[in-house]
């Protein structure tokens, strides 16, 4: 039994390390697919936005501060980089049932422009292997994980414009 | 068996990776959190033997196309404090094969799921507290047309990790759940300004009955209705959830039938949200084992129905953590910008946010004691049959301004009243403990890569009824925490208990942290006193036991 559970985990392992060398650039993680909501109950799958440029997705919570710190300083710049970029941001709640409700709220009352999906039992938080929220993700056009960061500290923001700026004057050249 | 069902994961992750002809995707996290405690006699804080704690897990999900797979392997050598103590040992703690299609979703093995709002079904993790309450078993989600989907489930729930093994509560629990968006399912409302969806869920379990005395039902159902309305910025959505008779230690074995019942209703425009929501719950503890209390083997969701505060001193001495048994709760947020430019609302506009919440017991009317001495109906009640006993309530509004463009502040006020006899946090309070708490917070830009951000909290308890001091009196905190952005960020925060009634009580907890963020990966070390409490996150709650000493944490993500 022991054994080839073991068995199993190096050749998974062994599995990652190929999909690493042969895969996608940089960490070679692409983001998962899945079926969310968003505010409106529509129905939007992770891996087809139907975005053209790149994509910021962020996770975030009506009760996480520095979470909201983040996407209130984005918010102010977000005109901008998408201007410069073309970028889009999808804002994923992890709220459950007991804060759901206040994602509306929170979103409209400060005047976000992101797309919000919602995912209340956490399916596409455990896809993207995400521990603790914030974490925010950059993908370039093909959905590709190009740079991601687990914090929010005043300055990150502009750590992920930089980015976004190499990876949409790479994809120019 | 077992062996088999890791030959058959095996084969088909070979099989998987080779007729798709590429590699697939990996992705997955892990996390690594070890504790060194020390003795500290005046928050009553114990050194286990071991002295060294180590929690570690890893998750590694495979997809190939529409094929699926994972593992986690999880190690408790032994579990840090505050976890449930039933964890211990290294092995596999949850795994899963599936397929997905656009029509066709198949796992077997562990799953995750919520029907609605999750009144009857929730099957959900949180890492942080413990809670894992997985099916292991089968579950089919089908979508036969856009705006349709249908799924069922049929398996048993993870209760522990023993020596590195599963353990499942004894009931099985079998479920299905159909949904329908009627402006997606039908063409002709596709246009329609009135967005409606609704669907329906039924559950049951089935567990032996183990009395002597008493004929317990071994399959207990529930069923539940709900309903989402949009138009324009309304939204209006319920749901209601009927558990059939459930005799089980939570209710003193009462034949009663349970009920919970959920609405939300709000409007939204740019600058401005409101929203109000009402819940009713009476009897409706739903657990895969007739005899667990707490936390424990919950087959369903209860959503609490208060804010999440996360100021330490708000969110940790005095947290509601909902009542299963029986209570009815009310909500109601205001979050209003004050436009940037104008004169309140200053160069960058200003966020006010008010919420307000409540919960009271359910009224339980008396019924003659031939119904309960022949049917064990306790009592009779109905929907928001409310009597006058205050369980709950919460008052506050916050106010965030940015004033420039180096700082920013938020100024918070919290009018705090909770029954501890009914939701127990204080272990010598009695009655309601009632708090006013004031936060304000700073945060302050140094320039592109340096910041600063600080917080002053107060806590005031108002006397008990003999005009004596409250519980542990009153509190102040103070944190302070410098971010070098993106890299690293060092924080010192000191709880000072100064209004103890007892002298040698009035300490200060302090607790210093810094940490170093990579990418996905954060690395991060904490020393010092932590107080005994409820400890919070996602909207459920544990006790967690006093501590002093060293938390060294790892996680990555890949």
């Amino acid at each position: 039994m022991k054994k080839l559970a073991l068995l199993l985990i190096g050749f998974t392992f062994t599995l990652a390390a190929v999909a690493q060398e042969e895969g996608n650039p940089d960490d070679g993680k692409k983001v998962a697919s899945l079926q969310l909501e968003d505010m409106e109950g529509n129905v939007v799958n992770t891996a087809d936005l139907g975005f053209e440029g790149p994509v910021i997705i962020s996770f975030w919570a009506t009760w996480c501060s520095p979470c909201k710190r983040e996407l209130n300083t984005i918010h102010e710049e977000y005109i901008d980089w998408q201007e410069e970029t073309g970028v889009n941001l999808v804002a994923v709640s992890v709220d459950n049932e007991q804060t759901r409700g206040r994602v509306p709220v929170y979103v409209n009352g400060v005047g976000w422009d992101y797309l919000v999906l919602m995912d209340p039992n956490g399916d596409f938080k455990r896809a993207m292997g995400v521990n603790n929220v914030p974490h925010t993700f950059l993908l370039d056009k093909n959905g590709n994980v190009v740079y991601s960061h687990n914090n929010y500290a005043s300055g990150d923001e502009e750590e992920l414009y930089e980015h976004l700026l190499e990876l949409t004057e790479g994809e120019k050249e | 068996m077992k062996k088999l069902t890791i030959v058959g994961l095996f084969a088909l992750l070979s099989t998987g990776a080779m007729s798709q002809g590429n590699n697939g995707t990996i992705t997955g996290n892990m996390e690594s959190i070890f504790q060194y405690l020390n003795e500290d006699s005046v928050i009553n804080a114990n050194q286990p033997p071991e002295k060294g704690l180590l929690n570690s897990y890893i998750n590694v999900f495979y997809t190939n196309g529409k094929f699926k797979a994972g593992i986690r392997m999880e190690s408790y050598l032994p579990r840090i404090q505050g976890y449930p103590n039933r964890f211990s040992g290294t092995g596999l703690g949850m795994r899963y094969v599936g397929y997905e299609n656009d029509f066709i979703d198949v796992t077997i093995g562990s799953f995750y799921e919520q029907f609605g709002s999750g009144l009857i079904f929730r099957a959900f993790e949180d890492r942080n507290l413990g809670y894992d309450t997985f099916l292991d078993g089968a579950r089919v989600i089908l979508r036969p047309r856009d705006g349709v989907k249908i799924k069922g489930v049929y398996g048993l729930m993870r209760f522990s990790f023993q020596d590195g093994q599963i353990v499942h509560a004894p009931a099985i629990v079998r479920g299905f759940d159909g949904e329908v968006n009627l402006n997606r399912a039908i063409p002709a409302l596709k246009d329609k300004k009135l967005k409606v969806t609704l669907g329906g869920s039924f559950v049951s379990k089935f567990q032996e009955d183990d009395r002597e005395d008493l004929v317990l039902p071994e399959n207990v159902g529930s069923y539940s209705g709900r309903a989402k309305f949009r138009y324009k910025g309304f939204t209006l959505d319920g749901e209601y959830a009927i558990k059939e008779q459930d005799p089980s230690v939570d209710n003193e074995f009462n034949y009663n039938y349970g009920h919970a019942a959920l609405f939300n209703a709000g409007y939204t425009r740019k600058g401005l949200g409101i929203s109000v929501s009402a819940k009713s719950v009476d009897n409706m503890s739903y657990r895969s084992d007739r005899n667990a209390q707490l936390q424990d083997a919950l087959i369903n969701f209860l959503p609490p129905m208060n804010k999440i505060h996360t100021y330490n001193l708000v969110a940790s001495l005095y947290p509601y953590a909902t009542q299963p048994v029986g209570e009815m709760a009310f909500q109601g947020e205001i979050l209003y910008t004050i436009p940037r430019g104008s004169k309140l609302g200053g160069k960058y506009g200003t966020t006010v946010n008010l919420n307000y919440s409540t919960a009271y017991g359910p009224n339980r009317n008396a019924v003659t004691q031939d119904m309960i001495d022949s049917n064990r109906v306790f009592y009779e009640t109905g929907l928001f049959d409310m009597d006058d006993s205050l369980y709950w309530q919460d008052i506050n509004v916050q106010i965030s301004r940015k004033f420039n463009k180096k700082l920013k502040m938020k100024f918070s006020y919290f009018n705090i009243m909770l029954n501890n006899d009914v939701a127990k946090v204080a272990e010598n309070a009695k009655g309601v403990l009632s708090t006013n708490i004031g936060v304000i917070e700073a945060g302050y830009k140094i320039n592109r890569k340096h910041s600063l951000r600080a917080e002053l909290q107060a806590l005031f308890i108002a006397d008990n009824k003999d005009g004596e001091i409250n519980d542990q009196g009153n509190w102040v905190t103070a944190v302070l925490e410098y971010n070098v952005s993106p890299n690293w960020f060092f924080s010192v925060m000191d709880q000072y208990n100064y209004g103890n009634p007892v002298e040698s009580r009035q300490v200060h907890y302090i607790y210093a942290s810094a940490g170093y963020i990579y990418g996905a990966t954060r690395i991060t070390a904490g020393y010092g006193r932590q107080r005994a409490g409820l400890f919070c996150v996602g909207g459920v709650c544990r006790f967690v036991p006093a501590s002093n000493g060293l938390t060294l944490s790892i996680t990555h993500s890949f």
